[in-house]
């Protein structure tokens, strides 16, 4: 049997900030010091035999209390547990060799309810898997003491007529500090998820921006063979190809010694895919096809779903329906006219 | 009057009455109740306006899965919420918090003509764009 096998190495950040800032209401409450901010999250997400595994690094940008993330997922996983230490910062190793000093420097960037599927505790991490459209997450948010930023109904919707399955991850920086974790460090977490369509949230990485803030993140995939991409990577458009070729052996030697990483396969093709977009841009999640087929999913690239920045109610139906209606009297009230006219004419005629 | 002409008029009298009714919009306050959608952190409609002196009540409903808030008032109004302190409003009629999936009611009269906001001051709603404008007329 021909091994299907597709390596997803996303690095991008996790996802939707979820502010655990105290639930005040008026503006102006997440100030300067009382912000977290996610800078940055890699993640290394894996496909094979119809499994994907993602190895993500949640990294504490500073700030107190609890803040989180909420990252969609392609499907439930069937586990969550501790990542491989290196794993991560070798992928950059390969693809962006430099300096000692300043690989450590660039490592990881930083930074009705849902139904929960899945609890998990790793170092100063809590993370649910939850299954759930845009209400029940944002009310497991709510639930939980975290505020999502405004622009989450409608990227939340984005995502759940998708696959309705989120990871949130809750990092508690005073256990962080606790545990002697600094600003800077991060959790590598590795997620695994059987599914049979893998894709790359992207447009996550923008939730909480506006619309002219940048994303920047980087995206490793690892495939039997060189994957066709939708979007396709072409720079103007958000995402640029930085990497593109056979995965060396001694990568993959690394990568498989690693902590969890035995399903990492013999051979492989290696891909990077920058992103560096407005948040106003990023409206699409990056399809992968490796099968060969060459026909990477529109529906996953989330290029088929209508989300519209507007609200729906901005479309006033009573309106246009009074503005048709108003269209097709005045048809009717102008054929009549005519045709009486005609008709009169007619009369005069006779007279 | 041949019956075609009879029915061009007829026409004509409920196409005015059709005019009409999609002329009063939703500034109309012959019924004095305005709705207010939230969705996708957005206010529709984005702008009214409101006779002085009236008595308008608002039914502000929220159908995203976030909370928001509904705060009406002048610039200084304004000013004070985005660096105010209040976890919640309700006890003020220009001031409503709107929990995520709920409706709420509030009845404001504006006494003097003039051009308000209404603004949603939790964190970054303002900057992302729920704002909305009250025009107050002196008719």
């Amino acid at each position: 049997m021909a091994r299907r096998r597709i390596f997803l190495l996303p690095a991008l950040v996790a996802a939707f900030l979820v502010s655990a800032a105290p639930a005040l209401a008026c503006g102006g409450l997440i100030g300067p010091n009382g912000a977290v901010n996610l800078l940055r999250t890699t993640t290394l997400a894996g496909y094979h035999d119809g499994v994907e595994h993602y190895v993500t690094a949640f990294e504490y940008a500073g700030g107190g209390g609890a803040f989180g993330s909420l990252t969609p997922l392609p499907g439930v996983p069937t586990s969550v547990e501790k990542g491989g230490d290196w794993t991560l910062q070798r992928l950059l190793r390969e693809t962006d060799p430099q300096p000692e000093f300043l690989f450590d420097a660039a490592r990881v960037g930083a930074a009705a309810s849902a139904e929960e599927l899945m609890k998990v505790r790793i170092d100063a991490l809590d993370l649910t898997v939850l299954r759930g459209g845009a209400a029940e997450v944002g009310q497991w948010a709510a639930d939980h003491g975290f505020r999502l930023p405004p622009d989450a109904p409608e990227v939340l919707e984005f995502y759940a007529s998708r696959s309705p399955i989120f990871l949130a991850a809750a990092f508690d920086a005073t256990a962080a500090a606790e545990r002697g974790q600094n600003i800077g460090d991060g959790t590598p977490v590795h997620i695994t998820i059987p599914t049979p369509n893998p894709w790359v949230p992207l447009r996550i990485l923008a939730l909480g921006k506006t619309s002219g803030e940048r994303v920047e993140a980087d995206v490793y995939l690892l495939t039997d063979r060189k994957p066709a991409l939708l979007p396709g990577p072409r720079g103007s458009n958000g995402i640029d190809l930085a990497h593109s070729q056979e995965a060396t052996q001694s990568l993959l030697a690394d990568l498989r010694s690693d902590r969890g990483m035995d399903w990492v396969p013999e051979s492989g093709w290696l891909t990077k895919i920058e992103v560096d977009a407005s948040a106003g841009q990023l409206r699409y999640d990056l399809a992968i096809d490796a099968s060969g087929q060459g026909t990477p999913s529109r529906h996953q690239a989330g290029l088929d779903i209508v989300a519209s920045s507007a609200p729906a109610g901005a479309v006033d139906v009573g309106r246009l329906l009074t503005t048709l209606t108003i269209i097709a009297a005045g048809t009717l009230l102008l054929i009549l006219l005519v045709t009486s006219r005609a008709g009169g004419g007619r009369t005069a005629a006779v007279r | 009057m041949t019956r075609r002409r009879w029915l061009a008029a007829a026409s004509l009298v409920g196409l005015m009455v059709i005019a009409m009714g999609a002329g009063r919009g939703a500034a109309d306050m012959s019924d004095r109740t305005i709705e207010i959608d939230i969705h996708y952190s957005r206010f529709t409609p984005g702008t009214l306006t409101v006779p002085a002196g009236a008595p308008i009540r608002f039914v502000l409903v929220n159908g995203d899965p976030i909370d928001h808030e509904w705060i009406v008032g002048d610039a200084a109004a304004h000013e004070r919420h985005r660096t105010g302190t209040e976890p919640t409003h309700g006890a003020r009629p220009t001031e409503q918090s709107i929990p995520a999936g709920t409706t709420v009611e509030t009845v404001v009269t504006f006494e003097t003509p003039g051009t308000f906001s209404y603004i949603c001051h939790l964190p970054q709603h303002e900057a992302y764009g729920m704002v909305g404008t009250i025009v107050v007329t002196g008719d």
